[in-house]
This record gives C-alpha cells, structure tokens and sequence, in this order.
C-alpha cells in the first residue's frame, strides 16, 4: 500500500532498525530503505539525525524521526487506521509494554553485548549469568503479558515482542561465541516458543538476517584481542 | 468507584517530582508516600521488584514504574485535563525523543556533578552544559518545550530545574551566562502552580546534595 513519501535510514544487521522496518510492514506500508555503508554516515543520515548520528531514522514527508522505539510508537499512531495495533489499547498494558521495552535496552541488551566484550573467562561468566537472571525477568513477563496468548502484545505481535524479538539474530550469534544457551527450552519454555513464532511471523520473516552472515559481521564489529 | 492512587515517592527525587507534577497538572488526589531509599518499605519491593526505585504510581493496586512512563500513563488514563502530550503524533515523536535525550545525556553528567570532584567533574560540567545548549536550541524562543503549554518534555526538565541550584554549588560554576533563555524557561515551570506545590525548598536541596557529598566522602 503506497503510503506517500517513507524513507528508512538502517542497516541490515541493526536490531534497532529491524524495529521499524518490522513496524512498516506490520502497516503493510511500502517505503524506501536506505542502507547505510558499514564504518560511514551518510550526509543524510547527519542531517536528519544531528543530535546522535545513528541510525535507525523514519523520514516521512520529509519529517526526520529518530530512536527506534520512538518510531515504532510514530508509526503506530501516524498509520493507526493501518493494519494491527502495535501498542494496547488500554493504559495500563501500554505502561507495561514500555516499561519491559525499557528494561530489554537498559539493561538486558548491555549485559548481552558485554558477553561479545568480556575479556576473559572470569567476566564472560559473569555476563552470562547477568543475561540469564535478566532474561528470567522476561519470561515471568512474557506470562504475565501474554495471558495465554502466543505473543507479549496478545494475538498478534506488538511493542514489546518487536522491541525483544529482533534481538533473536544476534541473541544466537552470542549464543554461538559464548559457546552457552542463552534461549534455553528448558528454563525460559515460554520465551523459547515465542521466539520461534515470533522468526516465523510474516512481518519478521524477510528482515531476520542469516546467522552465519550475521556472525560474519559480528566478528567485524567486535574484533577479538589477540592470544 | 473513586479511584484509589498513591505515589511512592523521595521528596528530593528529579525523577519522583515528575509524577507529582503530572497528577497536579490533572487535579488527580493521591496520597503521597515518603519512603526511606536505605529501609525500602515491602510495598516498594513488592511494587516494583525489578528496579526497586521510586516513583511508583500504584492506581487501583495495579504499579506503574519508570517516570516519564508514570507521566505518560497519568496523561492517558485522566486525558481530559491538560493534555501533556500533543495530538499530533509527529509532534509526539518529537516530545518522547526529547525526553529520551534528557534521560541519557541530562542524567548522566548530572549525576556526575552531585556525586564527584575533580577533573571527573570537570568533564560533567561541560557535558552538562553542552546538553543544556542542546536543549536550549531545541528550545527556541517558545516559552516552554511544549511551546505555548507546560507539557511532557517540560515536566522531564524540572526535576533538574529544581536541581540547578544544588548542581551550581556541587560544581562551582552558573549556568545562566551558559543557556539564559534555558534559565527564563525553567524560571517559568517553577513558578506553575502545580510545580510550586510540588518541589521542595531548593536550599533544601542544596543541604540534601551537600549531606550526599558528605556521606560518599566526595
């Protein structure tokens, strides 16, 4: 559905921009993607994000909005005759969904990113054991955001399933250089199941990267000391 | 069925502040809870298990944490008063990044300001301004962020309005001569009745910051 002018500043490998764009299509709103060069801004990218200069940035007629929690909300109330609600419908599970989005960047994201920065064993153990109590949190959470449904946002996908779900890549890509589950069936069941239905949700789908092309990247990005 | 809604709260908190502005914006009655952040009441640690921190807004026995996500919240559920959040969803966009940048790069140099010395300070100090005159230019010649009405990025900036005094003596420096339409602004929200009847004493404050200082031998 053409939906007027919709630039989207990202890159494939980005968490934060697999956010919006998730967002858009759950909108099913046609828009134009605007891969950025690994290791360089774009003169766009710096004008329409001055203030931080990371991307993801949603430019709609023109109008730059930045932070991609900030824009999955922008195009749920931009395009709220469109398709599915991202956010509940009642205040207090909108508090709630916001509330755990928070708490999945403030502090469940670091500890998983320190896992890909912790230099020797003692504190590669320490961070896992932060992810895992963390991601403990977000099993009780799921339970209780769910009620009984396949995802946090109820029947269908939502805020907070975007803003954990598109984790899931790099979630495994941790897994892998951590040599440690960090999704484990046995205790967090709810979240595991939830992850698959969530990869295999058709606004998701097309945007998870491949782990092994991801990994790649990974490496790239989070270079290890040398022996 | 009159709704029932306490605040658990810490009187010098830029962050409790936040939502007691926001229920005096909406003519909300609450009963305010002072709590001892070194004895937590179970409530809190009931409440709010994963942060244990205030403010907590507890409506009708169900918790709501986080600030700006208290305001938020207070705005939705009394929408018929003072709306603190625009319409229009561009607009809004605009209010929740704002408040995002208040949250990281307000905080953070603040934060360094009331509990360092040195040149650790030093380095906060011009973080802080730098951010300051961020915001300042942000800010325009509007009268308040939300342009002719106190709203949402407003409400996030008073509680370290209330702390400018306290900040300036923690780190020996003014910051008028630095953002003086910031300052004019900030003169403004404090003197809103529904922040007047909110904010403590700001030498208060000042006694509160120095006693912290103190007691982590800064």
């Amino acid at each position: 559905m053409a939906t007027g002018d919709v630039k989207l500043i990202g890159s494939w490998a980005s968490v934060f921009v697999m956010r919006a764009r998730i967002a858009l299509n759950l909108k099913s709103i046609s828009y134009e993607f605007l891969q950025e060069t690994y290791g360089t801004k774009s003169e766009l990218l710096l004008k329409s994000n001055p203030v931080h200069k990371k991307m993801p940035v949603l430019i709609h007629a023109d109008k730059p909005v930045c932070e991609s929690n900030i824009i999955v909300q922008y195009i749920d109330e931009a395009w709220s005759s469109y398709g599915p609600s991202i956010l509940p419908s009642q205040p207090y599970d909108r508090a709630i969904a916001r509330f755990w989005a928070a708490y999945v960047d403030d502090k469940w994201f670091i500890a998983l990113r320190s896992i890909l920065t912790a230099r020797g064993e003692e504190e590669k153990k320490a961070a896992i054991a932060e992810v895992e109590e963390r991601t403990d949190h977000l099993e009780k959470a799921f339970i209780d955001c769910s009620n009984g449904k396949p995802f946090f946002n109820g029947d269908h996908i939502g805020y907070l399933d975007i803003a954990l779900g598109s984790f899931l890549g790099w979630w495994k890509v941790v897994e892998l250089d951590a040599s440690h589950i960090l999704l484990d069936e046995t205790k967090t069941p709810s979240l595991f199941k939830w992850a698959e239905r969530f990869c295999n949700d058709p606004a998701v789908k097309p945007l998870m990267p491949e782990t092994a092309k991801l990994a790649e990247f990974a490496r790239k990005l989070f270079p290890k000391p040398e022996a | 069925m009159a709704d029932e809604v306490i605040l658990l709260d810490f009187w010098p908190s830029p962050f409790g502040v936040r939502a007691r502005i926001a229920l005096r914006e909406k003519g909300v009655k609450f009963e305010y809870r002072e709590e001892n952040l070194r004895d937590k009441s179970p409530l809190l640690l009931q409440m709010n298990p994963v942060h244990k921190k205030i403010p907590v807004l507890i409506h009708n026995g169900k918790p709501v944490c986080e600030s700006m996500n208290v305001v938020q919240y207070i705005d939705e559920v009394w929408s018929d008063k003072n709306p603190l959040l625009p319409s229009d969803p561009y607009q809004r966009a605009q209010a929740r990044f704002w408040v995002d940048f208040i949250d990281t790069k307000v905080y953070e140099p603040a934060d360094k300001i009331w509990s360092t010395k040195g040149e650790v300070q030093e380095t906060a100090k011009k973080e802080y301004i730098e951010a300051l005159k961020i915001l300042e230019a942000e800010l325009g010649d509007k009268p308040y962020f939300g342009g002719d009405n106190f709203g949402f990025v407003d409400i996030a900036m008073t509680g370290y309005y209330m702390w400018f005094e306290a900040s300036e003596k923690c780190g020996n420096f003014r910051i008028e001569p630095e953002c003086p339409t910031l300052m004019a602004s900030a003169r403004r929200c404090l003197q809103r009745d529904s922040v007047v009847n909110s904010v403590p004493d700001p030498e208060k404050i000042v006694e509160f910051a120095f006693k912290i200082r103190k007691i982590y031998c800064v």
